[in-house]
């Protein structure tokens, strides 16, 4: 499914990820953990292909090397980024921005557009298991939304895409222990044989909820550890920092 | 985003096309002879004739206005033709099918076939192609409630008492130089009336096209809802492609009585010039309506084309109560230059007036908001609320806002709010990981910026604009 290798990335002469090699499989779910500045966020980017990074290495979907593709065709060929700041988009219904979405995924797939009232009934069954108010397709793309509205509203967006991969970026920030449990539900709800993920944390609260397959403590640009899904627990009693230690 | 810039920069024009009607023009330059030609061959009455010849009188004492923050290079007047005809190929058109089919051809080329519009969408057209009215339509089933919608010519042989009673009235001869220009030479335009207590069935529009080579374009439209009467009204330009200016100086007068409401829709994409500033339409407009006691006049733009456009919609709002709106998108790329806003002046009691105004800067393009909100002593009560975003993409365009306010009433109330901002790496970002292409994401976020306005404009006018906009910026990422 997902293979990563040597993957490096330089910004503004800065090495943030330095040599990191992951595999993950189909139906597996890996959690990446890792003190602040390690490079969790570079990661997320650099897989869906934000600009503004130096990348050299390899990363296969697939089989499909996805470092050669711009973000869309990325997201066509299944990558999903749940985003850690969800950004507002004025005057953009979020139900019209959502069906958009889906039918340039669905035109790539070679599936046919979807109708509005399709689309409709799609999203309520979606948005009724986040428990989210319909009444947030009418708004503009987060704007107004609190925190937990964003998070909600990226996973939604996931359940509606059903993407090969996806990509979670501190899904948990921000979040009160309510809204992480719907969040948390919800991803747990995607879990599928045909779908990977990666959930990428600063706290272990989150795998609680959602039981990763492996854990990968990420730090100065590279994974330096791996595990199951203790090896949270360990991380949430002694902290990274044997980890960033060890790792000079 | 570099390549959205680029993309902009390049945007070709895609309603760039010259019909091929044989043309009767004046001889080129600008004098009383002229002007006495041009009222001869529109059988005018002598008051109009002499009413024009005033006005000309006027207008040579005038100098061009510089205030505007636009820079052209100085236009001549006297290297231009004031009267350009299609040469009819036989006896006038009684219907449409009688009407020169490589005319029809133009209009079938913008997508606004009059057949088509008759039949589907029940919108009446008076079509303009250069200075002459060529087809109107949907007259009869107006004429049951007693809504007059002609061409201008038309009205001053059939309604000249009408016309002579509100011409000028708004705007006055001597108001500006090009007002006073217009008023001396104007050629055609399009004439509405509808009576007290009426609701126009269906909505006007009117389709301006500027077809002959160097030949100025002077509209003159005059829209009248008496008492309690309500209309809208939506007029829509596109141009050919072509090398030389054109000046175009129109005039909108717009008259709404007591409880009356007009609502007057533009959207304008006339040919901007090519990537490097050549050619392209010189649109300075001058457009005003006077609001009576509880009337409405809202004017929403969308504005694209135009090498330079300097243009304010402004609403006197002389009756107690009355409303003014003003809705703007104006969006410049290349070298295109825009000054354009409104003016509001209250005069009324309790009067109110809203004004928003989205522009939207590209490539090389400067984009001015300029807006004048005036409480005059006797407009106790009355409230403004204005407010002003510009989206700039690329870092080489320019947006600016100047804000004119006076107010000579203390229970006065004027409320000012003004935003600049660029597309966001990160909503660009966002919308492209959701599948999105740069084009679609960038159309997207920019329709989102004018979506205020939009919903201002009529049902298919909105659709319409949407397209335009996207048109605009799909040129964009090429």
């Amino acid at each position: 499914m997902l293979s990563i290798s040597e993957l490096t990335a330089v910004v503004d002469g800065k090495r943030i990820l330095d040599g990191l090699d992951l595999e993950i499989a189909a139906g597996e779910v890996h959690a990446i953990m890792g003190p602040n500045g390690a490079g969790k966020s570079t990661l997320s980017n650099v897989l869906a292909g934000r600009d503004g990074y130096e990348v050299t290495g390899r990363v296969t979907l697939d089989g499909v090397d996805l470092l050669g593709l711009e973000p869309e065709q990325r997201a066509a060929a299944g990558l999903f980024l749940a985003f850690q700041y969800p950004t507002e988009i004025p005057g953009v219904g979020n139900m019209y921005f959502l069906r958009t979405a889906l039918n340039a995924v669905r035109r790539e797939r070679g599936e046919p557009e979807i109708s509005a009232v399709e689309f409709l009934t799609l999203a309520k069954e979606n948005m009724a298991r986040l428990e989210m108010d319909p009444a947030f397709l009418s708004r503009s793309v987060n704007e107004g939304f609190s925190g937990g509205e964003r998070k909600r509203n990226e996973i939604l967006q996931m359940s509606l895409l059903q993407p090969r991969l996806a990509i979670l970026d501190e899904i948990d920030s921000g979040l009160d222990i309510d809204a992480l449990r719907i969040v948390a539900n919800g991803v747990e709800s995607l879990r599928s044989p045909d779908r990977a993920m990666l959930i990428i944390t600063h706290y272990p609260r989150l795998l609680e909820y959602v039981r990763p397959d492996h854990v990968h403590v990420l730090t100065d640009g590279r994974i330096t550890r791996s595990g199951d899904h203790t090896l949270a627990l360990e991380l949430e009693e002694h902290g990274y920092a044997p980890l960033t230690g060890s790792a000079r | 985003m570099t390549d959205v810039i680029d993309g902009l920069v390049e945007r070709e024009y895609a309603f760039g096309f010259e019909s091929d009607i044989e043309t009767e023009r004046a001889p080129k330059g600008l004098n009383e002879d002229v002007i006495r030609l041009i009222s001869a061959k529109k059988d005018e009455p002598e008051w109009l004739l002499e009413w024009r010849l005033a006005a000309y009188r006027h207008f040579i004492t005038m100098v061009e206005p510089d205030w505007a923050k636009v820079q052209h290079p100085p236009i001549d007047y006297q290297d231009m033709y004031y009267w350009a005809a299609p040469k009819p190929k036989g006896p006038a058109p009684k219907s449409l099918d009688e009407v020169d089919p490589e005319i029809r051809a133009t209009f079938d080329k913008l997508g606004i076939s009059l057949a088509e519009q008759e039949r589907l969408t029940g919108v009446a057209v008076d079509a303009i192609i250069d200075s002459v009215s060529v087809a109107t339509t949907f007259k009869a089933k107006l004429a049951e409630v007693g809504v007059i919608f002609c061409s201008f010519s038309e009205a001053v042989r059939e309604h000249p008492d009408l016309v002579r009673k509100y011409l000028g009235t708004v705007v006055p001869p001597r108001d500006n130089f090009f007002a006073a220009l217009n008023s001396a030479v104007f050629t055609d335009g399009s004439f509405c009336f509808i009576p007290a207590g009426v609701t126009c069935p269906m909505e006007l529009s009117t389709y301006f096209r500027i077809n002959a080579k160097e030949t100025g374009q002077f509209e003159r439209t005059l829209i009248i809802a008496e008492e309690g009467a309500s209309v809208s009204y939506l007029e829509g330009c596109t141009a050919p492609m072509r090398d030389e200016n054109q000046l175009h100086a129109a005039v909108v007068e717009l008259i709404a009585l007591d409880d009356s409401s007009i609502k007057y829709s533009t959207v304008q994409n006339w040919y901007p010039g090519d990537a490097e500033g050549r050619g392209g339409i010189y649109n300075f407009v001058t457009k005003r309506a006077r609001a009576g006691a509880r009337a409405k006049v809202s004017w929403t733009q969308v504005e694209t084309g135009s090498a330079i456009t300097w243009k304010y919609p402004s609403v006197i709002l002389q009756g107690d109560d009355s409303v003014g709106e003003f809705y703007s998108v104006a969006v410049t790329t290349n070298l295109q230059q825009a000054d354009t806003g409104t003016k509001m002046i209250h005069i009324g009691r309790n009067t109110s007036s809203t004004i928003v105004s989205k522009g939207i800067s590209a490539g090389r393009a400067q984009n001015t908001y300029r807006g004048q909100v005036k409480m005059l002593r006797s407009a106790q009560g009355a409230r403004n609320h204005t407010r002003c975003d510009s989206l700039l993409i690329g870092s080489d365009c320019g947006a600016h806002t100047f804000p004119y306010v006076e107010v000579k009433n203390d229970t006065a109330s004027v409320e000012h709010e003004a935003s600049t901002s660029k597309i966001s790496e990160d909503q660009l970002f966002y919308c492209r990981q959701r599948g999105l292409n740069e084009e679609d994401a960038t159309s997207m976020i920019v329709n989102g910026f004018c979506r205020e306005v939009f919903d201002e404009l009529p049902m298919e006018y909105a659709v319409e604009a949407q397209a335009l906009m996207r048109l605009t910026l799909e040129g964009a990422v090429g």
